[in-house]
């Protein structure tokens, strides 16, 4: 009996440890991000992110009056753990809405949970099942990246190209933009005559490059992708001097991609991008100016890193919840939610965000910038 | 009458399950409770291979993800309800193991280890890539066990997580009576023989192929249907479950706890189960003190947790 | 030709990179009959160390040594406080260890350094060299340089220097090495600095390609290792051939079969290779122990 009582004892002792930390607060706000694993570049900033903003939230009075708590976790890109986690935060640490799911994969395990629990839920990753059919509890921020191929079509529309390659990462964010982009490409007249694809932590895509290269008739190349992945492409389309345009997804809009890639060698790469790197090179009558140039300021002054457009999903997530809890004038799960599907023309970092009982994103394409890098910097490309 | 060794180790297990809840100052923690179960499952599996017939797999996560998918492709391609999936899930993971296993546990140590770890790799690229079958590296849904409801319907009121816990908790047990069964039967006398020395149990008339052959297999059948209870838990599943790291963990929850004994397994599968969810506290520090833990419980527990406490207060008894 | 000659420069530059990890794991799997699973960490902390040197003002040849000197310390850290203190213990509770300290190494790094990905400028320029229609990098040839220096250096090491000869008699019997008077505390703790000077080493050469980051380390360690059980563990020959043709294999596939499945027909081959070689390609035939 001795291993008995050794054990329990052990397993209690722990699960209290667990608890700790947990204190009183006026509004208990939940949240699991992969800040590290394989979606860390995305989870990091939107961790970041949400911190900053709570602490400035409550140095300014709260909400209504009343502080946040913010309870996160790091899920490390796994659904079996992000499950977990959101089990926690709803039975055990009793928030009253989550932000989280920084990748498809983990606000998929997540949904069935809020679903049931009635809590309500922004997810910052990308895919268009999350909202398409919508589920009552869950929203989300970034564009869908359905509407970044058909951003990215539009342009190559425009620039008459209609023979393309595409190389994909074998993560989640590379394949479900890469079946996406399959599937509605027939729609712009563009043909994909070749299908690329390369694992997370390749060295070396010249092999794959220089297969899209001999196909006859090409015309651009396509990278969905994220992580180390598309630089590394990047760089190889620079070795091979194939002077294609290459577009890459939103998934590396961030000032690193271009130190990673090297100035000289992302020259010219486009790819649809959000107004947030592009700040300064907004007109000054946009209502998204002062939005984005606030929040870039703060990030930078508090991390000393630029901002990147997944930071801004979660800063577009903070405040549509803020927005949400200010006007139902409640911290009940229930009036926040319909609260959220009620916002109506909140500017974010991402877009104007107007949402409704069949939309849960609220965004649509035309929030969706084409950007070029130039001379080791984000310009607008039209 | 003197109880045995068998029934200690069933009756602390019973014990840990139904004595754990009252514990449990949420019911949160019958979440954890239910992944604890269905980890220590695939772990007693990890025992019967490695403990007792001393062959190393680094790819066992490829069985769990076998069966869990079969749970979400079966009844959509299939039309068969998702319990006989799971079950179907094991046969597949039966035959595929014994298809697998032939040629590579002709292989000794690292070198078994590299080739069962070839084999996990390549289940979990098919997983992913083959996103048209199985959805690719977002995962795919699950459908609802429907036992949960039978219960209710019957009487038996119990909540999602309850209900998984509880459900986890007893396959846990059926799962390690069978396996401290096969200890004392002959076939297990006859692994340990093999575990002790290859060439002598050759020399005393021992079929070592078919011996491996079998724990192998029926490890395989422990893995495929953790990796199930995982699927029909979550009603959600990702390639995740068969990948290297998933591979690497059961592994170590077994060295960890014990890799000779199913109690000293399903130790290992508390530790590193709960572990992670007591380390929250720590945030930033958290991967630094897992590695810490498992570093120290080999330095200084070099058997693993459950042999080492045991033989100390056997020791200490006498 | 042009597209063969490429698919055959990039199967070299990426075997060599796999060569490299691969051949760090023979010291201490020589000495000690340990697979090192901290070995990618150790390739991981050579190149973020030099990366942020370099960040710090250091010139580039300075922030390698620094890297590679720095890691060895703790290559000799790691055998100090985990291994000896374990000594007696089963090869399998070791391997545990090591996983453990590749935990402990990565939880480290991301708090000591940061989570974003970096990259060291390549030592001789990005200007591509042009060979027979294709292209290679000047740092491929650093990196490859790199893999046949380490593998000369351990092969001297292990055939004429009296150390290396211990080491080998270490791991041949742990018993009779002490007998004719080797201080096997001792050979351990060179077996560990050297392993991780040279997974350094690795780390520093392959980051202008490959990128580093905190996490890079498990899938250097995996790779690494498929390569060295392919060529024969604790074989140089085996590591370097292994990690070249687990490169090419990568390479070869993407080309002309599937970019999708290249991985996968990288294990096959060794599934096959193992079914006919147990041992590897150049692994010793060793005899059971009864």
């Amino acid at each position: 009996m001795i291993n008995k009582t050794l054990t329990t004892k052990a397993l209690t002792g722990i699960l209290a440890l667990g608890l700790a930390g947990t204190t009183m607060a006026e509004i208990r706000i939940g949240s699991t991000l992969s800040e590290t694993g394989p979606a860390s570049f995305l989870g990091d900033p939107e961790a970041k992110t949400l911190r900053m903003l709570v602490d400035e939230v409550n140095a300014a009075g709260g909400i209504n009056g009343e502080q946040i708590d913010l309870i996160m976790y790091d899920d490390a890109g796994d659904p079996n753990r992000a499950r977990t986690f959101a089990t926690r935060l709803i039975e055990d640490d009793e928030v009253v809405a989550i932000i989280g799911g920084t990748t498809t994969g983990t606000t998929l395990a997540i949904m069935p949970m809020v679903d049931e629990a009635e809590i309500p839920f922004i997810s910052m990753a990308g895919a268009i099942q999350i909202i398409d059919p919508v589920q009552p509890f869950t929203f989300k921020t970034p564009h869908t990246d359905r509407m970044a191929c058909a951003r990215i079509f539009d342009d190559m529309q425009a620039r008459g190209i209609t023979t393309i390659g595409m190389i994909s990462g074998t993560g989640g964010f590379g394949s479900s933009m890469r079946d996406q982009c399959l599937d509605i490409v027939g729609d712009y007249g563009i043909e994909v005559v070749a299908d690329e694809r390369y694992g997370g932590q390749d060295a070396d895509m010249t092999p794959q490059l220089t297969n899209i290269r001999g196909k006859d008739g090409i015309q651009a190349i396509l990278n969905p992708g994220f992580g180390q992945g598309p630089a590394i492409v990047t760089r190889n389309y620079s070795q091979l001097g194939i002077d294609l345009p290459l577009y890459q997804s939103h998934g590396v809009a961030s000032q690193g991609f271009i130190d990673l890639a090297g100035p000289e060698a992302a020259e010219g790469v486009r790819l649809p991008g959000t107004a947030l790197l592009v700040g300064d090179q907004l007109d000054d009558n946009d209502p998204q100016k002062s939005v984005v140039l606030d929040y870039s300021a703060a990030y930078e002054a508090e991390y000393g890193m630029p901002v990147t457009t997944f930071g801004g999903y979660a800063h577009d997530a903070f405040r549509l919840l803020v927005d949400a809890i200010e006007r139902a004038g409640s911290t009940e799960s229930q009036d926040i939610r319909d609260a959220i599907e009620a916002t109506d023309g909140l500017v974010g970092t991402t877009g104007i965000y107007t949402m409704s009982p069949e939309d849960h994103l609220g965004l649509d394409i035309s929030a969706f910038r084409m950007l070029e890098i130039r001379d080791g910097g984000w310009m607008l490309a039209d | 009458m003197r109880i045995s060794s068998k029934q200690i180790t069933l009756l602390v297990l019973l014990a840990l399950i139904a004595v754990a809840p009252f514990f449990f100052p949420s019911s949160f923690y019958y979440r954890v409770g239910a992944l604890v179960f269905i980890n220590g499952l695939a772990v007693v599996g990890i025992v019967i291979l490695t403990g007792y017939a001393g062959q190393i797999s680094l790819g066992h996560a490829g069985f769990a993800g076998i069966g869990a998918y079969a749970c979400a492709l079966a009844p959509a391609h299939l039309g068969i309800h998702v319990g006989l999936a799971a079950i179907l899930g094991a046969l597949i993971s039966a035959v595929i193991a014994y298809l697998v296993g032939r040629p590579i546990l002709r292989l000794h140590g690292y070198y078994l280890g590299v080739a069962s770890l070839g084999f996990g790799i390549l289940v979990a690229m098919v997983l992913s890539n083959e996103g048209q079958l199985t959805g690719g590296p977002d995962g795919i849904a699950v459908n609802d066990l429907g036992l949960r409801s039978v219960l209710n319907d019957m009487g038996l009121s119990l909540t999602n997580s309850e209900f998984w816990y509880a459900f986890s908790g007893l396959t846990l047990v059926v799962g390690a009576w069978l396996a401290l069964n096969l200890y004392n039967s002959p076939t297990g006398r006859a692994w340990r023989a093999l575990h002790g020395s290859e060439v002598a149990a050759r020399t005393v008339g021992v079929d070592v192929a078919r011996l491996k052959l079998q724990a192998f297999v029926i490890s395989a059948v422990y893995a495929s249907i953790a990796g199930s209870l995982l699927a029909l838990q979550n009603r959600f599943i990702t390639p995740e479950v068969a990948g290297f790291m998933h591979s690497i963990e059961m592994v170590t929850m077994a060295v960890l706890g014990g890799v000779g004994s199913v109690l000293g397994a399903i130790f290992g599968a508390i530790i590193l189960t709960v572990l992670p969810q007591a380390l929250t506290v720590f945030a930033e520090h958290e991967m630094m003190v897992l590695g810490l833990v498992m570093m120290l419980v080999m330095i200084f527990m070099r058997e693993g947790v459950v042999p080492t406490l045991l033989r100390f207060f056997r020791g200490r008894g006498e | 030709m042009p597209e063969l000659m490429q698919f055959l420069f990039s199967g070299v530059t990426v075997g060599a990179v796999y060569a490299l990890v691969a051949l760090g794991f023979t010291i201490i799997y020589n000495a000690s009959d340990v697979v090192n699973f901290a070995q990618g960490e150790f390739a991981m902390l050579g190149g973020m160390i030099a990366v942020f040197a370099v960040s710090a003002g250091m010139p580039l040849p300075l922030a390698a040594v620094v890297a590679i000197i720095v890691t060895g310390l703790i290559g000799i850290g790691l055998n100090k406080l985990a291994i000896e203190p374990a000594r007696g213990a089963p090869v399998v509770s070791l391997i545990i260890i090591t996983i453990g300290a590749a935990i402990f190494i990565k939880g480290a790094t991301k708090l000591i350094f940061d989570k974003q990905l970096h990259r060291l400028p390549a030592f001789s320029g990005d200007t591509p060299i042009q060979l027979m229609g294709a292209t290679i990098l000047p740092q491929s040839l650093w990196v490859i340089a790199g893999a046949i220096g380490v593998f000369i250096g351990l092969w001297l090491f292990f055939t004429r220097t009296l150390i290396g000869r211990a080491v080998l008699a270490t791991s041949n019997n742990r018993l009779a090495a002490q007998l004719v008077g080797i201080n096997i505390k001792w050979v351990m703790t060179l077996a560990f600095s050297l392993s991780a000077a040279i997974g350094a080493l690795a780390g520093v050469l392959i980051t202008p390609i490959t990128l580093t980051s905190y996490d890079v380390g498990i899938a250097l360690a995996l790779k690494g290792f498929a390569a060295a059980m392919l060529g024969g563990m604790g074989n140089p020959k085996g590591a370097l051939v292994g990690g070249i043709v687990l490169g090419l294999l990568e390479a070869m596939t993407a080309g002309y079969i599937s970019s999708q499945y290249k991985d996968a027909a990288a294990f096959i081959v060794i599934l096959m290779v193992l079914f006919f070689m147990p041992q590897g390609l150049f692994g010793l035939k060793s005899t059971d122990r009864v």
